[in-house]
């Protein structure tokens, strides 16, 4: 039944001039979960997400939440009812503070976000909530720095804090620790692990190392299709997987080893 | 701190300056500063360029023109329903146009000012070519008298400085945070849940509304109110004044508006009055080449480089 399920997708097809690019997904994305969606490069995923959120319209199929039919629905008002998402390049406002980003989102609930005759000082009443999101986040120190500035694992942590501002209900992130250095990854994958409590995430991940640590449950998508779900032992040793995805995964796994061996024989001769 | 006293300042000469310079030439000036301001909120702001705002500049001036002729209201009234008159022209604009992009938008507001212009040059309450001449400046409130070009300054100056502030206050407000937040990242704005075309939409309403307040204000200047106000020359030179001064930058549509009616005043007098275009054409090209910022945005520049 679709009550255990926050998010449904049901026959969802997106076609760009007669390639398609999300090809009849039945995605379902239960309550509390961690839901990682995975596959090769150019599978679908941030399509899939895009057309989630509506920021691309649906060629066919139907999206609900909780049960609704959303799919006629503005991305705004998607945003409105608590499904909000990150985007695979860091979505932040670059020339405001770090503070100020995550106002931005607190002050749509205020009602007074049209208000051009009042001054900005009445946004002054959401720093402390504000700062509370930036420390859950690590950000405390940062407040006043302009964002342009920021590393970018420290961007992708104002964006989660952002979206956490807005408490969803739902929330998905296209491919959080992308481009980041071991440290980072680790400290947003806990970031991810302590939000994910009282919420659903779905998640875009080419970290499978991430995914395992993470994931509940994992959708693998392969041009467009679904190919295998189910936990991660599970779609880890799926044949097809290793042949579709795993290839890309060995080889950096491949390439960690190397790296480990070369450290090796630095250490050798050094002893 | 710094820029309050600047402000004071500022406010302080302008009050002195009809001692030592015309006032009609002054109040002109304030017109288009304010017009400038207008039309730097929407470009500077939002980050859309509209090619339309004469079309709000005019539809001020020929409203207040007509009821001063007309009605027998007092001028500031008649500048108040020229400018709602103008608001609401740009209420309407502003839902046809905030949904396009870059050079959609400024071609959709250049085609319904252009809409705009063959209307009233129809119009018979206009005066077609000739324009709508010989408008009353009245007296405000009822008891001082316009016609008194010292008062008429001052006038305007009061209008100027409640639309420049409105400016500034509507920049540093709760919804000026969200259009920032717009230019900066506008995809990641929806995902907030912000109806950014909404913001858009309000941004361009009050822009055009200020374009007609500065444009009721200069017909009662110059009595007059003519076609030069709604062709789109006029929505080209406010372009030129706001990207002289500097876009983005509060005072520079000010100066901008400074520099291009200083100008063409002095040009247009002497022998190289054929040449103006000509002139403003190049002065246009160097700024865009050499001083993006313009002239703010570089003094701005310098500030920062040698006591920032
Ligand atoms: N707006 C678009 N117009 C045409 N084709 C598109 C568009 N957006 C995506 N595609 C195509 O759809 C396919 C899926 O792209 P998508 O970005 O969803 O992949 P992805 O799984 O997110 O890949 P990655 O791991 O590289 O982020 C790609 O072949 C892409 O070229
Ligand atoms: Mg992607």
């Amino acid at each position: 039944m679709s009550a255990d399920y926050v998010l449904e997708t049901r026959n969802l097809i997106k076609e760009f001039k007669g390639f398609t690019a999300v090809d009849d997904v039945n995605l379902q994305v239960a309550r509390g979960h961690i839901h990682a969606l995975i596959g090769p490069n150019g599978a679908g995923k941030t399509t899939v997400f895009n057309l989630l959120t509506k920021f691309l319209i649906p060629t066919s199929g139907q999206i609900l939440f909780n049960g609704d039919d959303i799919t006629a629905m503005k991305p705004a008002a998607i945003a409105r009812k608590g499904v909000v998402r990150s985007f695979q390049i860091s979505a932040v406002f670059p020339h405001l503070s770090v503070l100020e980003n995550v106002r931005v989102a607190l002050q749509r609930k205020e009602g007074h976000s049209f208000h051009f005759w009042r001054s900005q000082k009445v946004l002054d009443r959401l720093n402390e909530r504000a700062y509370e999101l930036l420390a859950s986040v690590g950000l405390a120190d940062f407040a006043e720095a302009q964002t342009v500035d920021l590393s970018y694992g420290r961007k992708r942590a104002l964006e989660i804090a952002t979206t956490l501002a807005l408490e969803p209900e739902l929330m998905l992130l296209d491919e959080p620790t992308q481009g980041m250095g071991h440290e980072d990854v680790g400290l947003v994958a806990d970031l991810i692990k302590k939000v994910s409590k009282g919420r659903t995430i779905l998640m875009v991940e080419h970290n499978l190392h991430v995914v395992s640590k993470l994931a509940d449950r994992i959708t693998v998508l392969q041009r467009g299709s679904i190919l295998t779900e189910g936990d991660y032992s599970t779609v880890s040793a799926d044949p097809r997987v290793r042949e579709a995805y795993m290839g890309t995964a060995a080889s950096e796994e491949q390439d960690r080893a190397d790296e480990q061996a070369a450290m090796e024989v630095v250490e050798e001769a050094r002893g | 701190m710094k820029l309050n006293k600047l402000y004071v300042v500022l406010v302080l000469l302008a009050v002195v300056a009809p001692f030592f310079l015309y006032p009609v030439f002054l109040a002109k000036l304030l017109c288009f500063a304010l017009f400038a301001c207008a039309f730097n909120l929407m470009l500077g702001y939002v980050g859309l360029l509209s090619f339309g705002h004469a079309a709000f500049l005019g539809t001020g001036g020929y409203i207040t023109g007509w009821l001063m002729m007309n009605s027998g209201l007092t001028p500031e009234l008649a500048v108040i329903l020229g400018t709602v008159a103008a608001g609401a022209l740009g209420a309407v604009f502003g839902k046809l146009s905030v949904k396009r992009e870059g050079i959609y938008f400024a071609m959709v507001t250049l085609a319904l000012a252009q809409l705009v212009f063959f209307l009233y040059l129809q119009a018979p309450f206009t005066g077609g070519e000739d324009g709508m001449q010989g408008v009353s400046r009245g007296e405000l409130f009822g008891f001082i008298d316009l016609t008194d070009n010292l008062n008429m300054y001052y006038f305007v100056l009061a209008v100027f400085l409640f639309g420049f502030w409105l400016v500034h206050r509507t920049i540093h407000s709760p919804f000026g945070q969200i259009l920032k937040a717009i230019r900066e990242n506008e995809p990641r704005a929806v995902s907030l849940g912000y109806e950014v075309n909404n913001y858009k939409w309000v941004a361009f309403t009050i822009s055009a509304a200020l374009a007609g307040l500065a444009g009721s204000t200069k017909t009662l200047v110059f009595q007059l109110a003519s076609l030069t106000d709604v062709h789109w020359h006029m929505s080209g030179e406010v372009v030129l004044m706001t990207l002289v001064g500097g876009v983005g930058t509060i005072l520079g549509p000010v100066v901008g508006a400074g520099v291009i009616v200083t100008m063409q005043n002095y040009l247009s007098g002497g022998e190289l009055g054929n040449y103006v275009h000509i002139i403003m054409g190049f002065i246009f090209v160097i700024c865009v080449l050499a001083f993006r910022s313009g002239i703010v945005g570089e003094l701005q520049k310098v500030w920062k480089r040698n006591f920032g």
